[in-house]
This record gives C-alpha cells, sequence and structure tokens, in this order.
C-alpha cells in the first residue's frame, strides 16, 4: 500500500510506547505504557511533533482512536468494570501488543 | 517528567464545571488567533501555540487565565515568525495606554 502508512486496523491490540519527551507531544502521559484495542483508523496527518516548531510536518503519520479499559489505566477506578475512554494515537507512538 | 499541561490523572481537586460567559478579552484572543492561524494567514500552526503553553513554567502555567496562556503564546510566536519584533509590541502597549490615560 504506497500510499497508506496504516500499520494497524480496527480490533488490533496496541501498546503506547513510554519514554519522556522533551519536545511537544500529544501522547498524554497516563496512557503511555497502556494497551488498548484500535477502535478507528482515522486517517494520515501532518506530524503535530514537528508542525510545533514551524516544520512541514512530513511525512504524514496515520491517526488511531484506541479505546482503553478505564481498569487497566487508573488502579483505583471505582466505575463500572466496562468503562473505557478513547484517545487519538499517532502511529509512531504505538506498538502491536499480543492479543489476550 | 511530564508538561505542565500533561496531568491528566493526578490529583487536582474537584473540579469547577460551571458555565461563565466569554468576557470581550476572551473573544478577541480568540479572534486574534484564528486569524493568525487561518491558512490564508499561515503565521504559525496551533501546534505551536500548544507548545509554547506547555513551555511555561508551573507557577506561569497556573496562575494565567485560559486565554492568558494564548495571549502570551501568541506574543512570543509572532516574535518567534519575525512578524512583530519585541520592541514593537512593547512600543505599541505603551502607546496605546498613553491614549487610553488621556481618554
Amino acid at each position: 500500500m504506497p500510499d497508506s502508512t496504516e500499520k494497524y486496523f480496527a480490533g488490533g491490540h496496541v501498546r503506547v510506547k513510554t519514554g519522556a519527551v522533551d519536545h511537544h507531544c500529544r501522547t498524554p502521559d497516563f496512557l503511555k505504557g497502556k494497551e488498548g484495542v484500535v477502535e478507528l483508523a482515522v486517517g494520515e496527518y501532518l506530524n503535530p511533533e514537528k508542525l510545533a516548531y514551524h516544520k512541514p510536518g512530513l511525512p504524514k503519520h496515520a491517526l488511531y482512536q484506541v479505546r482503553f479499559r478505564q481498569k487497566q489505566i487508573w488502579p483505583k477506578y471505582q466505575g463500572a468494570e466496562g468503562d473505557t475512554l478513547v484517545a487519538d494515537i499517532y502511529d509512531h507512538w504505538l506498538e502491536p501488543a499480543s492479543t489476550e | 517528567m511530564t508538561g505542565v499541561n500533561d496531568i491528566g490523572g493526578q490529583a487536582a481537586g474537584p473540579l469547577d464545571l460551571s458555565e461563565h460567559a466569554l468576557s470581550s478579552f476572551d473573544q478577541r484572543v480568540d479572534a486574534m488567533l484564528m486569524l493568525l492561524v487561518h491558512p490564508n494567514r499561515g503565521a504559525f500552526r496551533v501546534d505551536a501555540l500548544r507548545r509554547a503553553i506547555e513551555s511555561y513554567r508551573q507557577q506561569d502555567y497556573d496562575s494565567l487565565t485560559y486565554y492568558e496562556r494564548w495571549l502570551r503564546a501568541i506574543r512570543e510566536l509572532v516574535v518567534e515568525q519575525d512578524i512583530l519584533s519585541e520592541d514593537e509590541i512593547t512600543a505599541k502597549i505603551s502607546e496605546l495606554a498613553a491614549k487610553q490615560a488621556k481618554a
């Protein structure tokens, strides 16, 4: 697929990469290292981590909506078992996770 | 170590969920940003605005209101992008302050 950089598809299990950054980054710290399931491949967008410094933002990066289980994110979560949270995560912040 | 903005999940006390009207200051700052980031002007991207705001020291980030953060970032970015110089901005502020004092 020369026109697409999409690596993940809806239903795929992914993990958010860990690591501190010293530049503008849209990936929230509370999701780093957490596993989720791809809800939707949204499309390809200019890289905000480059746009933030007046760079063209190329190459574009695939953006995904990833669904996480609240109980997995927050150790003391007291809501319903099935509660989830969906976050926008760019492909370079994701890695494949094994299906449980 | 995360940015001053990246605080999801940290203890912060109760949230104030009340609605409030936007002041004319808020609306002017919003309008200024929309004009600057509009593709016809393209002074910078909103990503740069976020980056500028995220670089504030904690005490500044906490003490500024939402639109005050925007305004301070806009000021930094128009200088960074050579649209206005810091001298031009301070001169204009003095000029307007003098005019206001007379009125």
